[in-house]
């Protein structure tokens, strides 16, 4: 019987020659993934080991990663002392892939681990974040789970109950055309199926427009799958993947490029003409209200917003840069970037797109989750609108229930900064 | 016998259940003064005018977005017993991990006020007289369920794994 990807991953990881769909197994962990949630972790980790006489330690330090990328610096003393309780004991368990807030080594947790070449084809990666399904850009199966699971994880390398997901073949016919980008084919995709149309399933990425999209793009497909409810998206490891992994990441290891058999079964096959797509909007309050930029061209926005792990990186900020650069943002508009990572900020920087967006009237924020979750910097105000290149649009998401929130690629957001309405940036 | 406090739409996600700047919040002791933080219930939850073993009434993907626990722990704090059409993966897997009841039943049919009492395979509206099937729910998750939550379960696997003190 032939396997999907995901189904090959977890044979090898639950020791097995192979696994069905719908089987429950306990799969061992190549890298378990937290940030300021970190916190609750150790709570729960603590509880699991009260009463039971043995010492509080981690599996295996060298396999853990805590990102420090939430609310960076910290916002209130709360945080601070949670992020102080983090830091006293990653110092205590040894873990080394531990990235605090600072200049050379910082950014959100989603981009970190790619960058600094923690993720590999092939692994088992759980995240205590919805978002760790970004992963399968590199070809690993990576999902989120909560704080308690995560506690488990912690203590003895495994995650139980993990019942193997049916998978939805996407294909990807074509190559995304001049102003259309990965964002826009997610959203694209989203809006056909569904904030619900994935749930308990896989979404496996294949055909030219994803073979031919470079690695920074995988991630923000695989990012956004969970908002279709999938427990995770993935691409296939190919030569853009092996590229990226060496190259930008220094990874020197050899790879395992597991790929799916020819005669895998999928509980459904879609298939995406690339060509035929335009920008894409998701507008209020969920995300798969999605309509063609078209149709809510005009709408007036108050906040501008590019960043966080779904859009947040170089070529995002380059589409952005090349857009703004020797124009203005409108009057009556704010408009915020947040580069995804310290590294992507220096090499921004170093390229002179930060100054190109700063000159037009952009606010470059630090590194880190920013406005995206509505905690920390750049909240809306009653009755506003913002337009964001973020994953989310909830009620609520910004800060503020009574504003509205509109997810569109870094092109839409730029244009759109320069009129102050949504705008087509073709 | 529950009776229905609020009933909800679909997709629901956990912004609305537990917005995102109370995140810093994290004790499941403590989480619960901010269960649906920015809507009317809120203020009657806190005061405790619900009773402990109320039902809310989704739609389908209740609780979908972001993996914070806080959202399974802040229902639970007030016993509040969850049924909804369908549940996004990572809340229900908190849910039955910290003990939330959730009820999985895809044509649920109530109204606030109304009375629902609950059988191994059915919702049964009292006030309305219809019956809803239930959809079981998965085994593994069950068995979490029945060992007392996920902290239970993990102490007797790290026993067995690291061997008794
Ligand atoms: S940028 Fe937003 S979606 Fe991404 S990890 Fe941070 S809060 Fe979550």
């Amino acid at each position: 019987m032939g396997m999907t990807i995901v189904q090959k991953i977890l044979a090898r990881a639950a020791g097995r020659s192979e696994v069905a769909v719908g089987e429950v197994v306990e799969p061992a962990v190549d890298l378990a993934m937290s940030h300021e949630n970190g916190a609750l972790v150790m709570n729960q980790f603590f509880e699991v080991f009260k009463g039971t006489g043995l010492e509080p330690t981690v599996w295996d330090p060298s396999k853990i990663a805590i990102i420090l990328d939430h609310r960076v610096p910290a916002e209130s003393a709360k945080t601070a002392t949670n992020q102080k309780k983090i830091r006293e004991f990653v110092a205590k368990q040894g873990i080394t892939k531990f990235h605090d807030i600072r200049g050379d080594q910082g950014g959100i947790c989603h981009q970190i681990l790619p960058e600094h070449g923690y993720t590999r084809p092939g692994q088992v990666i759980v995240g205590t974040d919805s978002h760790t399904t970004s992963h399968g850009a590199v070809g690993a199966f990576s999902f989120g789970i909560g704080a308690t699971e995560m506690a488990g994880v912690w203590a003895l390398g495994r995650i139980f109950n993990v019942e193997v997901p049916a998978t939805i073949k996407v294909v990807v016919n074509g190559v995304l055309p001049e102003g259309v980008l990965p964002k826009d084919l997610i959203l694209h995709l989203i809006g056909s199926i569904s904030a619900e149309g994935a749930n308990f399933q896989v979404i496996e990425f294949h055909g030219r427009g994803v073979t031919s999209m470079p690695l920074s793009g995988r991630l923000t497909i695989c990012n956004m799958s969970v908002e279709a409810g999938a427990t995770s998206g993935i691409v296939p490891a190919d030569a853009e993947t092996e590229r990226y992994l060496r190259e930008e990441a220094g990874v020197t290891d050899p790879l395992d490029m597991v790929a799916p058999d020819a005669d895998a079964e999928y509980s459904r096959v879609i298939e995406i003409d690339a060509a035929s797509l335009a920008p894409q909007i998701a507008c209020p309050h969920t995300v798969d209200r999605v309509r063609p930029v078209d149709q809510v061209a005009g709408v007036k926005v108050h906040q501008i917003v590019i960043g966080s792990c779904t859009n947040g990186r170089l070529d995002d900020l380059e589409v952005a840069a090349r857009i703004l650069k020797g124009r203005r943002v409108a009057n009556g508009v704010r408009m915020l970037i947040f580069p995804a990572s310290w590294r992507i900020y220096r090499e921004a920087l170093r390229r002179g797109m930060l100054a190109e967006l700063v000159d037009a009237g952009a606010v470059v924020m630090n590194p880190g989750c920013g406005c995206c979750l509505g905690v920390h910097q750049g909240a809306l105000g009653d009755g506003e609108v913002a337009l964001s290149t973020t994953n989310r649009n909830f009620k609520g998401r910004m800060g503020n229930p009574n504003a509205e929130v509109y997810l569109c690629s870094p092109a839409v957001a730029a244009a759109s900064a320069l009129t102050g309405v949504i705008t087509d940036p073709r | 016998m529950a009776q229905v406090v609020l009933t909800l739409a679909d997709d629901i996600s956990t912004d609305v259940i537990y917005p995102g700047r109370f995140m810093a919040t994290v004790l499941p002791s403590e989480t619960p003064q901010f269960a649906f933080a920015d809507y009317e219930i809120n203020a009657r939850l806190k005061s405790g005018q619900i009773a402990p073993g109320s039902a809310i009434v989704a739609g389908a993907n209740f609780g979908c977005g972001s993996s914070r626990e806080q959202a399974a722990s802040t229902l639970k704090g007030h016993e509040l017993i969850v049924v909804a059409k369908g549940f996004a993966r990572i809340f229900l897997q908190n849910s039955a991990n910290l003990g939330l009841r959730t009820i999985i039943c895809p044509d649920i049919e109530a109204s606030v006020g109304d009375e629902l009492e609950f059988t191994p395979a059915e919702v049964v509206n009292k006030t309305t007289g219809k019956r809803f099937e239930i959809v079981p729910l998965p085994k593994a998750r069950q068995d979490i369920i029945d060992a007392g939550g996920l902290i239970a379960y993990t102490r007797k696997r790290l026993l067995e794994a690291r061997g008794a003190a």
